[in-house]
Protein backbone atom coordinates (compact mmCIF):
# COMPACT_ATOMS: atom_id res chain seq x y z
CA UNK A 1 0.00 0.00 0.00
CA UNK A 2 1.44 3.08 -0.98
CA UNK A 3 0.30 6.95 -1.01
CA UNK A 4 1.59 9.26 -3.25
CA UNK A 5 0.90 12.94 -4.28
CA UNK A 6 -0.13 14.24 -7.57
CA UNK A 7 0.21 17.97 -9.18
CA UNK A 8 -2.12 18.88 -11.23
CA UNK A 9 -2.22 22.80 -10.98
CA UNK A 10 -3.41 24.60 -14.25
CA UNK A 11 -4.43 21.82 -16.08
CA UNK A 12 -7.65 21.83 -17.42
CA UNK A 13 -10.28 18.75 -17.46
CA UNK A 14 -10.10 16.03 -18.49
CA UNK A 15 -6.27 16.20 -17.80
CA UNK A 16 -5.95 16.24 -14.02
CA UNK A 17 -8.66 13.46 -14.67
CA UNK A 18 -5.90 11.06 -16.72
CA UNK A 19 -2.98 12.17 -14.30
CA UNK A 20 -5.08 10.30 -11.43
CA UNK A 21 -5.90 7.39 -13.81
CA UNK A 22 -2.27 6.93 -14.89
CA UNK A 23 -0.75 7.28 -11.52
CA UNK A 24 -3.41 5.22 -10.12
CA UNK A 25 -2.67 2.10 -12.58
CA UNK A 26 0.63 0.63 -11.46
CA UNK A 27 -0.61 0.79 -7.45
CA UNK A 28 -1.61 -2.19 -5.66
CA UNK A 29 -5.43 -1.82 -4.37
CA UNK A 30 -5.84 -0.01 -0.74
CA UNK A 31 -2.79 2.74 -2.18
CA UNK A 32 -4.46 6.72 -2.04
CA UNK A 33 -3.87 9.11 -4.23
CA UNK A 34 -3.63 12.98 -3.32
CA UNK A 35 -3.79 14.82 -6.41
CA UNK A 36 -4.27 19.15 -6.08
CA UNK A 37 -5.78 20.43 -8.83
CA UNK A 38 -6.72 24.04 -9.31
CA UNK A 39 -9.74 23.52 -12.35
CA UNK A 40 -12.93 23.42 -10.69
CA UNK A 41 -14.33 20.89 -12.79
CA UNK A 42 -12.47 18.25 -11.06
CA UNK A 43 -14.62 18.50 -8.41
CA UNK A 44 -17.66 16.70 -10.52
CA UNK A 45 -14.97 14.73 -13.03
CA UNK A 46 -12.62 12.72 -10.34
CA UNK A 47 -15.74 11.38 -8.58
CA UNK A 48 -17.79 10.72 -11.95
CA UNK A 49 -14.42 9.02 -13.27
CA UNK A 50 -13.63 7.53 -9.47
CA UNK A 51 -17.49 5.89 -9.48
CA UNK A 52 -17.57 4.24 -13.10
CA UNK A 53 -14.03 2.68 -12.01
CA UNK A 54 -14.86 1.71 -9.50
CA UNK A 55 -12.37 3.60 -6.76
CA UNK A 56 -13.24 5.39 -4.09
CA UNK A 57 -13.19 9.50 -2.92
CA UNK A 58 -11.99 9.85 0.29
CA UNK A 59 -11.87 13.48 0.68
CA UNK A 60 -12.04 16.72 -0.94
CA UNK A 61 -10.73 19.85 0.23
CA UNK A 62 -10.56 23.53 -1.05
CA UNK A 63 -8.19 25.77 0.16
CA UNK A 64 -6.80 29.46 -1.64
CA UNK A 65 -8.49 27.95 -5.02
CA UNK A 66 -6.88 25.29 -5.07
CA UNK A 67 -8.97 21.28 -4.68
CA UNK A 68 -7.10 18.61 -2.95
CA UNK A 69 -8.80 15.42 -3.34
CA UNK A 70 -7.71 12.18 -1.81
CA UNK A 71 -8.61 8.80 -3.82
CA UNK A 72 -8.60 5.01 -3.01
CA UNK A 73 -7.82 2.67 -5.40
CA UNK A 74 -10.36 -0.35 -4.24
CA UNK A 75 -10.63 -2.16 -7.72
CA UNK A 76 -7.44 -3.26 -9.94
CA UNK A 77 -9.88 -4.20 -12.88
CA UNK B 1 -18.21 -16.87 -23.64
CA UNK B 2 -18.77 -13.28 -23.17
CA UNK B 3 -17.54 -11.08 -26.02
CA UNK B 4 -15.77 -7.67 -25.17
CA UNK B 5 -16.21 -4.81 -27.02
CA UNK B 6 -14.36 -1.14 -26.69
CA UNK B 7 -16.48 1.90 -27.49
CA UNK B 8 -15.27 5.01 -28.69
CA UNK B 9 -17.07 7.41 -26.68
CA UNK B 10 -16.53 11.45 -27.57
CA UNK B 11 -19.75 12.23 -25.06
CA UNK B 12 -22.17 12.63 -27.70
CA UNK B 13 -25.44 11.13 -28.14
CA UNK B 14 -24.68 8.81 -31.10
CA UNK B 15 -21.52 6.94 -29.44
CA UNK B 16 -23.74 6.67 -26.12
CA UNK B 17 -26.45 4.98 -28.54
CA UNK B 18 -23.86 2.67 -30.09
CA UNK B 19 -22.34 1.69 -26.57
CA UNK B 20 -25.85 0.72 -25.20
CA UNK B 21 -27.00 -1.18 -28.67
CA UNK B 22 -24.46 -3.63 -28.11
CA UNK B 23 -24.43 -3.76 -24.48
CA UNK B 24 -28.17 -5.11 -25.06
CA UNK B 25 -26.88 -7.62 -26.85
CA UNK B 26 -25.21 -9.06 -23.54
CA UNK B 27 -21.78 -7.93 -24.94
CA UNK B 28 -19.21 -6.29 -22.41
CA UNK B 29 -18.23 -2.92 -23.51
CA UNK B 30 -15.59 -0.43 -22.02
CA UNK B 31 -15.45 3.18 -23.34
CA UNK B 32 -12.40 4.83 -24.39
CA UNK B 33 -12.07 8.30 -25.03
CA UNK B 34 -9.04 10.30 -26.70
CA UNK B 35 -7.87 13.39 -25.51
CA UNK B 36 -6.38 15.79 -28.46
CA UNK B 37 -6.50 19.44 -26.43
CA UNK B 38 -8.64 20.53 -28.60
CA UNK B 39 -11.30 19.07 -26.87
CA UNK B 40 -14.63 21.08 -26.45
CA UNK B 41 -14.62 19.71 -22.80
CA UNK B 42 -15.10 22.69 -20.40
CA UNK B 43 -12.06 24.34 -21.09
CA UNK B 44 -13.57 27.66 -21.34
CA UNK B 45 -16.01 26.65 -18.33
CA UNK B 46 -13.13 26.09 -16.22
CA UNK B 47 -11.38 29.60 -17.39
CA UNK B 48 -14.55 31.83 -17.17
CA UNK B 49 -15.85 32.81 -14.04
CA UNK B 50 -19.16 33.68 -15.66
CA UNK B 51 -19.94 30.57 -16.84
CA UNK B 52 -19.28 29.15 -13.92
CA UNK B 53 -22.81 28.92 -12.77
CA UNK B 54 -23.56 26.92 -15.02
CA UNK B 55 -23.54 22.98 -14.07
CA UNK B 56 -20.36 21.47 -15.87
CA UNK B 57 -19.75 18.30 -16.65
CA UNK B 58 -17.57 15.95 -18.77
CA UNK B 59 -19.91 14.52 -21.26
CA UNK B 60 -17.57 11.45 -21.31
CA UNK B 61 -17.67 10.70 -17.92
CA UNK B 62 -21.61 11.36 -18.21
CA UNK B 63 -22.03 8.96 -21.64
CA UNK B 64 -19.98 5.94 -19.44
CA UNK B 65 -21.84 6.95 -16.25
CA UNK B 66 -25.98 6.30 -17.54
CA UNK B 67 -24.27 2.93 -19.61
CA UNK B 68 -22.34 1.41 -16.05
CA UNK B 69 -18.86 1.45 -18.16
CA UNK B 70 -15.67 1.76 -17.48
CA UNK B 71 -14.19 4.88 -19.29
CA UNK B 72 -10.58 4.77 -20.43
CA UNK B 73 -9.27 8.60 -21.20
CA UNK B 74 -6.24 8.75 -23.27
CA UNK B 75 -4.18 11.49 -23.75
CA UNK B 76 -2.87 12.03 -27.28
CA UNK B 77 -1.83 15.31 -27.49
CA UNK B 78 1.72 14.37 -28.79
CA UNK B 79 1.16 12.04 -31.30
CA UNK B 80 -2.50 13.51 -32.96
CA UNK B 81 -0.13 17.15 -33.58
CA UNK B 82 0.76 14.91 -36.95
CA UNK B 83 -2.71 14.67 -37.78
CA UNK B 84 -3.06 18.79 -37.21
CA UNK B 85 -0.42 19.47 -39.08
CA UNK B 86 -0.18 17.07 -42.01
CA UNK B 87 -3.50 15.48 -42.82
CA UNK B 88 -3.51 13.47 -45.84
CA UNK B 89 -7.11 13.76 -46.23
CA UNK B 90 -6.99 17.20 -45.89
CA UNK B 91 -9.03 19.95 -43.47
CA UNK B 92 -12.78 20.70 -42.94
CA UNK B 93 -14.17 24.06 -43.74
CA UNK B 94 -12.22 24.80 -41.00
CA UNK B 95 -8.80 23.86 -39.37
CA UNK B 96 -10.46 20.18 -38.67
CA UNK B 97 -8.85 17.48 -40.02
CA UNK B 98 -11.97 15.10 -39.67
CA UNK B 99 -11.07 11.91 -41.57
CA UNK B 100 -7.49 11.80 -40.73
CA UNK B 101 -8.75 12.32 -37.22
CA UNK B 102 -11.08 9.36 -37.67
CA UNK B 103 -8.56 7.24 -38.71
CA UNK B 104 -6.04 7.90 -36.25
CA UNK B 105 -8.64 7.24 -33.50
CA UNK B 106 -10.03 4.15 -34.59
CA UNK B 107 -6.17 3.04 -35.01
CA UNK B 108 -5.03 4.01 -31.65
CA UNK B 109 -8.49 2.27 -30.28
CA UNK B 110 -7.50 -1.21 -32.61
CA UNK B 111 -4.10 -0.67 -31.29
CA UNK B 112 -5.95 -0.88 -27.33
CA UNK B 113 -8.07 -3.63 -28.01
CA UNK B 114 -5.15 -5.75 -29.33
CA UNK B 115 -3.43 -5.24 -25.88
CA UNK B 116 -6.05 -5.58 -23.72
CA UNK B 117 -7.82 -8.53 -25.07
CA UNK B 118 -10.67 -7.06 -26.60
CA UNK B 119 -12.85 -8.75 -29.86
CA UNK B 120 -13.93 -5.86 -31.64
CA UNK B 121 -14.55 -1.86 -31.88
CA UNK B 122 -17.37 0.57 -32.16
CA UNK B 123 -18.35 3.80 -33.03
CA UNK B 124 -21.52 5.93 -33.53
CA UNK B 125 -20.51 6.89 -36.91
CA UNK B 126 -23.99 7.55 -38.89
CA UNK B 127 -23.44 7.56 -43.10
CA UNK B 128 -23.99 10.74 -44.15
CA UNK B 129 -24.05 12.73 -41.05
CA UNK B 130 -20.96 14.88 -41.09
CA UNK B 131 -19.75 16.29 -44.66
CA UNK B 132 -16.37 15.41 -44.28
CA UNK B 133 -15.90 12.06 -42.03
CA UNK B 134 -19.32 10.09 -42.25
CA UNK B 135 -20.02 9.43 -46.10
CA UNK B 136 -20.26 6.45 -47.58
CA UNK B 137 -17.00 6.44 -49.25
CA UNK B 138 -15.29 7.07 -45.84
CA UNK B 139 -16.59 4.35 -44.12
CA UNK B 140 -14.36 1.74 -45.42
CA UNK B 141 -11.41 4.09 -45.89
CA UNK B 142 -11.63 4.37 -42.01
CA UNK B 143 -11.33 0.73 -41.36
CA UNK B 144 -8.73 0.24 -43.96
CA UNK B 145 -6.18 2.84 -43.05
CA UNK B 146 -6.54 2.19 -39.61
CA UNK B 147 -6.02 -1.46 -39.51
CA UNK B 148 -9.29 -2.11 -37.95
CA UNK B 149 -10.82 -3.66 -40.95
CA UNK B 150 -13.76 -5.59 -40.13
CA UNK B 151 -13.44 -5.61 -36.49
CA UNK B 152 -14.96 -2.28 -36.92
CA UNK B 153 -18.54 -1.92 -36.27
CA UNK B 154 -21.10 0.98 -36.53
CA UNK B 155 -24.14 -0.17 -34.83
CA UNK B 156 -26.13 2.58 -35.89
CA UNK B 157 -25.59 2.26 -39.34
CA UNK B 158 -24.58 -1.36 -39.76
CA UNK B 159 -27.31 -2.47 -41.78
CA UNK B 160 -26.35 0.02 -44.41
CA UNK B 161 -22.55 -1.53 -44.82
CA UNK B 162 -21.45 -4.78 -45.97
CA UNK B 163 -21.40 -7.27 -42.81
CA UNK B 164 -18.46 -7.08 -40.43
CA UNK B 165 -16.69 -10.22 -38.12
CA UNK B 166 -18.78 -9.49 -35.20
CA UNK B 167 -22.06 -10.35 -37.26
CA UNK B 168 -20.51 -12.83 -38.80
CA UNK B 169 -19.31 -14.79 -36.42
CA UNK B 170 -23.07 -14.04 -34.41
CA UNK B 171 -20.97 -12.77 -31.58
CA UNK B 172 -23.53 -9.47 -32.78
CA UNK B 173 -27.43 -10.10 -33.94
CA UNK B 174 -27.31 -7.96 -37.48
CA UNK B 175 -31.06 -7.65 -37.59
CA UNK B 176 -31.12 -5.48 -33.98
CA UNK B 177 -28.61 -3.26 -35.61
CA UNK B 178 -29.50 0.32 -37.46
CA UNK B 179 -30.09 1.22 -40.67
CA UNK B 180 -29.35 5.42 -40.00
CA UNK B 181 -28.24 7.59 -42.42
CA UNK B 182 -28.32 11.32 -43.70
CA UNK B 183 -27.84 14.51 -41.45
CA UNK B 184 -31.62 13.77 -39.41
CA UNK B 185 -31.26 13.76 -36.03
CA UNK B 186 -34.88 12.37 -35.47
CA UNK B 187 -33.51 8.48 -35.44
CA UNK B 188 -31.64 9.16 -32.83
CA UNK B 189 -33.49 11.11 -30.88
CA UNK B 190 -36.51 8.41 -30.89
CA UNK B 191 -34.10 5.33 -30.11
CA UNK B 192 -32.51 8.06 -26.80
CA UNK B 193 -36.09 8.04 -25.66
CA UNK B 194 -36.37 4.34 -26.41
CA UNK B 195 -33.40 3.84 -24.17
CA UNK B 196 -35.25 6.04 -21.83
CA UNK B 197 -32.08 8.62 -21.78
CA UNK B 198 -32.52 12.33 -21.44
CA UNK B 199 -30.41 15.56 -20.98
CA UNK B 200 -27.51 14.71 -23.69
CA UNK B 201 -25.17 16.54 -25.26
CA UNK B 202 -25.53 17.82 -29.15
CA UNK B 203 -23.05 19.53 -29.83
CA UNK B 204 -23.68 21.47 -33.01
CA UNK B 205 -20.77 21.88 -34.90
CA UNK B 206 -17.99 18.52 -33.93
CA UNK B 207 -16.69 17.76 -31.14
CA UNK B 208 -13.39 20.43 -30.97
CA UNK B 209 -12.48 23.26 -31.42
CA UNK B 210 -11.07 22.90 -34.50
CA UNK B 211 -14.46 23.02 -35.96
CA UNK B 212 -14.31 26.81 -34.85
CA UNK B 213 -13.81 29.70 -37.48
CA UNK B 214 -12.52 31.85 -34.74
CA UNK B 215 -10.43 29.46 -33.07
CA UNK B 216 -9.05 28.29 -36.54
CA UNK B 217 -8.59 31.71 -37.79
CA UNK B 218 -5.90 32.39 -34.62
CA UNK B 219 -4.22 28.95 -35.02
CA UNK B 220 -3.14 29.93 -38.72
CA UNK B 221 -2.53 33.00 -37.70
CA UNK B 222 0.09 31.11 -34.84
CA UNK B 223 1.29 28.72 -37.75
CA UNK B 224 1.90 31.62 -40.25
CA UNK B 225 3.38 34.08 -38.01
CA UNK B 226 6.00 31.65 -36.52
CA UNK B 227 6.83 30.16 -40.12
CA UNK B 228 5.89 26.26 -39.06
CA UNK B 229 3.04 24.54 -37.73
CA UNK B 230 4.61 23.27 -34.53
CA UNK B 231 2.96 24.18 -31.53
CA UNK B 232 2.62 22.73 -27.92
CA UNK B 233 -0.32 21.96 -25.02
CA UNK B 234 0.18 25.66 -23.82
CA UNK B 235 -0.10 27.28 -27.23
CA UNK B 236 -3.83 25.62 -28.20
CA UNK B 237 -5.25 26.12 -24.41
CA UNK B 238 -3.87 30.36 -24.77
CA UNK B 239 -5.90 30.27 -28.34
CA UNK B 240 -9.34 29.37 -26.03
CA UNK B 241 -8.57 32.46 -24.10
CA UNK B 242 -8.95 36.57 -24.18
CA UNK B 243 -8.58 38.56 -26.61
CA UNK B 244 -5.93 38.15 -29.41
CA UNK B 245 -4.43 41.49 -30.65
CA UNK B 246 -1.42 41.13 -33.09
CA UNK B 247 0.49 44.23 -33.88
CA UNK B 248 3.32 42.75 -35.48
CA UNK B 249 4.21 39.99 -36.36
CA UNK B 250 6.91 39.13 -34.08
CA UNK B 251 4.05 39.44 -31.40
CA UNK B 252 1.09 39.37 -30.44
CA UNK B 253 -1.24 40.28 -27.17
CA UNK B 254 -3.48 37.79 -25.22
CA UNK B 255 -5.40 40.25 -23.01
CA UNK B 256 -8.47 38.56 -20.12
CA UNK B 257 -11.62 39.91 -20.44
CA UNK B 258 -12.54 38.91 -16.74
CA UNK B 259 -11.36 37.38 -13.39
CA UNK B 260 -11.06 33.90 -14.31
CA UNK B 261 -9.11 34.43 -17.73
CA UNK B 262 -7.46 37.01 -15.84
CA UNK B 263 -6.37 34.78 -13.35
CA UNK B 264 -5.84 31.52 -15.51
CA UNK B 265 -3.35 33.61 -17.58
CA UNK B 266 -1.49 35.01 -14.79
CA UNK B 267 -0.02 31.44 -13.97
CA UNK B 268 1.68 31.61 -17.22
CA UNK B 269 3.87 34.60 -16.30
CA UNK B 270 6.95 32.68 -15.66
CA UNK B 271 6.85 31.60 -19.51
CA UNK B 272 5.67 34.89 -21.11
CA UNK B 273 6.53 38.47 -21.05
CA UNK B 274 3.35 40.43 -19.23
CA UNK B 275 1.16 43.60 -18.70
CA UNK B 276 -0.91 44.72 -15.86
CA UNK B 277 -2.88 48.03 -15.22
CA UNK B 278 -1.60 49.47 -12.14
CA UNK B 279 -3.54 53.10 -11.40
CA UNK B 280 -7.28 51.06 -12.87
CA UNK B 281 -8.72 48.44 -12.79
CA UNK B 282 -7.80 46.53 -16.36
CA UNK B 283 -6.65 43.31 -17.93
CA UNK B 284 -3.66 41.00 -17.81
CA UNK B 285 -2.31 40.61 -20.86
CA UNK B 286 0.45 38.16 -22.03
CA UNK B 287 2.81 38.97 -25.19
CA UNK B 288 3.36 35.99 -26.87
CA UNK B 289 6.51 36.06 -29.37
CA UNK B 290 10.08 38.18 -29.32
CA UNK B 291 11.25 40.41 -26.33
CA UNK B 292 9.35 43.61 -27.13
CA UNK B 293 11.56 46.48 -27.86
CA UNK B 294 10.88 49.73 -25.28
CA UNK B 295 8.35 51.62 -28.41
CA UNK B 296 6.75 47.70 -28.62
CA UNK B 297 6.42 47.88 -25.29
CA UNK B 298 4.72 51.53 -25.26
CA UNK B 299 2.24 50.63 -27.78
CA UNK B 300 0.83 47.00 -26.10
CA UNK B 301 0.45 49.01 -22.54
CA UNK B 302 -1.41 51.63 -24.53
CA UNK B 303 -3.55 49.27 -25.98
CA UNK B 304 -3.77 46.65 -23.20
CA UNK B 305 -4.67 50.77 -21.22
CA UNK B 306 -7.65 50.49 -23.63
CA UNK B 307 -9.30 47.55 -22.16
CA UNK B 308 -8.91 49.21 -18.87
CA UNK B 309 -11.46 51.40 -16.51
CA UNK B 310 -8.83 54.09 -17.38
CA UNK B 311 -9.57 54.05 -21.18
CA UNK B 312 -11.17 57.75 -20.83
CA UNK B 313 -8.64 58.64 -18.87
CA UNK B 314 -5.31 60.82 -20.09
CA UNK B 315 -2.83 58.42 -18.43
CA UNK B 316 -2.74 55.10 -17.28
CA UNK B 317 -0.20 53.51 -14.74
CA UNK B 318 1.15 49.74 -16.52
CA UNK B 319 3.58 47.05 -15.36
CA UNK B 320 5.58 45.46 -18.05
CA UNK B 321 7.68 42.34 -16.87
CA UNK B 322 9.83 39.64 -18.78
CA UNK B 323 8.96 36.40 -18.58
CA UNK B 324 9.61 35.65 -14.72
CA UNK B 325 10.83 39.12 -14.41
CA UNK B 326 10.92 42.20 -12.08
CA UNK B 327 8.01 44.57 -13.04
CA UNK B 328 8.67 47.73 -14.34
CA UNK B 329 6.36 50.68 -14.29
CA UNK B 330 5.25 52.30 -17.61
CA UNK B 331 2.46 55.53 -17.77
CA UNK B 332 0.71 55.69 -21.36
CA UNK B 333 -2.30 57.30 -22.71
CA UNK B 334 -4.81 54.69 -23.54
CA UNK B 335 -4.79 53.82 -27.33
CA UNK B 336 -7.95 55.53 -29.05
CA UNK B 337 -10.36 52.57 -30.05
CA UNK B 338 -10.07 54.20 -34.01
CA UNK B 339 -6.56 53.44 -33.81
CA UNK B 340 -6.45 50.08 -33.43
CA UNK B 341 -6.73 48.93 -37.03
CA UNK B 342 -9.33 46.23 -37.76
CA UNK B 343 -6.73 43.81 -38.87
CA UNK B 344 -4.99 43.64 -35.55
CA UNK B 345 -7.91 41.84 -34.19
CA UNK B 346 -7.81 38.10 -34.05
CA UNK B 347 -11.64 36.98 -34.72
S1 LIG C 1 -14.48 17.50 -34.98
FE1 LIG C 1 -12.37 17.38 -34.20
S2 LIG C 1 -12.34 15.55 -32.85
FE2 LIG C 1 -14.21 15.43 -34.14
S3 LIG C 1 -13.57 14.19 -35.92
FE3 LIG C 1 -13.28 16.36 -36.51
S4 LIG C 1 -11.14 16.80 -35.99
FE4 LIG C 1 -11.69 14.91 -34.91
Amino acid sequence: MQTIKVDARRLLCPMPVIRLQDAMEPLPVGSQVIITCTDPGVKNDIPAWSRINGQSVLNIQEQDHEIIITVQKDSNE
Amino acid sequence: MTRKAAALISGGLDSLLAAKAIQQQGIHVEGINFFTGFCVEGHTHAIRKQDKDKPKRNNALWVAEQLGIKLHIIDIVDEYKDVVINPKHGYGANLNPCLDCKIFMVQKAHEWIQKKGFDFLITGEVIGQRPMSQRKQTMPIVAQESGAEDLLLRPLCAKNLPPTRPELEGWVDRELLHDFSGRSRKPQMALARHFGFEDYAQPAGGCCFLTDENYSVKLQDLWTNRGHKKYDLDDIMLLKVGRHIRPHKSYKLIISREEGETRFLSGYKKQFQSIKTISHAGPLALIEGATLNAEQIRLACAIVARFSKGKSSEQVELTYSAAGGEPETIHVSPLPAHEIPQHWYLL
